[in-house]
């Protein structure tokens, strides 16, 4: 009887070579692939004008086809958010909550693998790959806490480990695992030379924007801002985009920073005011937050001073509320020493 | 046969894949989707998934900043 094993694809090399090494033993694998909404995978390929010359592609697709199996790609936005906003392990580096990140996935990929009659579970993990998650102590944590207990396979490093119910039952072969560990990249280079996988995705850090230091402090940011804990899906996608400014707590500004996050903004303006310059080329840009009348118009120095226009005298502005009402503005553009560093996010 | 339309405009990659995921799992085999995106990432990766999971992407094309596809579900949907 052939076994099913359903493999948490990252779109990353490891999971790649997890999946490819069970094949090479028999099992049939199809892969789930988590959508956060902090993946790093897409948005700002799509966003950013100069990246679009590079041939964009989403990685977990591209394992999938490489090693020829399904992949069902899975929306976790709503429920993922209790993850970020109260990790039970906390956050590692930046506002990466790993470890409860892996138990949720694992536990989410535990009710496919049962919903669809699949017998264990694969990932790509390595012993001492990453500081947090993808420790020798926070595995059993993983296979505890989601419950998946012994029906979880590690074939990159399952040498390391205690042996789990596939192993066991010989649906797999101990001896034709691995034993990686460490954060070493060589055994899983050389192992993919062996299956002949090139072009593969070697993503620095870790699988989403939450390892990001930079984006941490926005989200941060954002939280302070509004008072509480929230974002919406909008939220983490504009935090990828243009430069954010935050000259009063009430309001922010986010300002393209080249024309394709323009493009970008645009999208938005229903939701948010803008202004945009048209006395000389320059940025958009969203005011996000409440501001009053009389704000409007240091918002609008502000954006000036990133336009063509920011040695003239005076550049005028469109501002546009989220109903298309739209009046004209002139300001001086603001004088660089005048923009206060911590008003930077 | 029948013929549906799914609009993705302003989402972005990966969210029109996980739409037309969702969506063709509801379709009988023979059915045939529209799909309409403004992300120009889905020209790459539709079609990807439409090979992995087996569905004919029977056309794709762009007019005024919109991406168009255009398949047919394929025997098991899921
Ligand atoms: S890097 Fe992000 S997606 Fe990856 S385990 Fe950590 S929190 Fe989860």
């Amino acid at each position: 009887m052939q076994r099913k094993a359903v493999a948490l694809i990252s779109g990353g090399l490891d999971s790649l070579l997890a999946v490819r090494v069970m094949q090479d033993q028999g099992i049939y694998v199809e892969g789930i692939n988590f959508f956060t909404g902090f993946c790093v995978e897409g948005h700002t390929h799509a966003i950013r004008k100069k990246d679009q010359k590079k041939p964009k592609r989403n990685n977990a697709l591209w394992c999938a086809e490489q090693l020829g199996i399904k992949l069902h790609i899975i929306d976790i936005v709503e429920e993922y958010k209790d993850i970020v906003f109260n990790p039970k392990y906390g956050y590692g580096a930046n506002l990466n909550p790993c470890l409860d990140c892996k138990i949720f996935m694992v536990k989410k990929a535990k009710e496919w693998m049962e919903t669809h009659d699949f017998d264990f579970i694969i990932t790509g993990e390595v012993v001492g790959q990453r500081p947090k998650s993808q420790r020798k102590d926070t595995m059993p944590v993983v296979q505890k806490d989601s419950g998946i207990e012994d029906r979880l396979l590690r074939p990159l490093c399952a040498k390391n480990l205690p042996q789990t119910l596939p192993e066991r039952e010989s649906w797999v072969n101990r001896e034709k695992l691995y034993d990686f560990s460490g954060r070493s990249r060589k055994p899983q280079m050389a192992l993919a030379k062996q299956f002949g996988f090139e072009d593969y995705a070697q993503p620095a850090g870790g699988c989403c924007f939450l390892t990001d230091a930079q984006y941490s402090v926005k989200l941060q940011d954002l939280w302070k801002a509004r008072g509480d804990k929230q974002y919406e899906m909008d939220d983490i996608m504009l935090l990828k985009v243009g430069r954010h400014i935050r000259p009063a707590p009430e309001y922010k500004l986010i300002i393209s920073r080249e024309e394709g996050e323009g493009k970008f903004l645009q999208g938005y303006r229903k939701q948010y005011p803008s202004l945009k310059t048209t006395s000389h080329p320059g940025p958009l840009c969203l005011i996000d937050g409440d501001f009053a009348e009389e704000q409007i118009e240091q918002a609008a120095r502000i954006v000036a001073r990133y336009s063509q226009g920011k040695n003239a005298d005076a550049v005028e502005l469109e501002y546009r509320d989220t109903e298309g009402n739209t009046r004209q503005v002139k300001v001086a553009p603001l004088p660089p020493h005048e923009l206060k560093k911590e008003w930077v996010v | 046969m029948s013929r549906h339309q799914l609009d993705c405009r302003r989402l972005l990659c990966p969210m029109p894949v996980i739409r037309v995921q969702n969506k063709v799992a509801e379709l009988q085999p023979g059915d045939e989707l529209e799909v309409v995106c403004t992300d120009p990432g889905v020209m790459q990766d539709i079609p990807a998934w439409c090979r992995i999971n087996g569905h004919l992407l029977l056309d794709q094309q762009v007019r005024d900043d919109e991406y168009i596809l255009h398949l047919r579900v394929q025997g098991d949907p899921h």
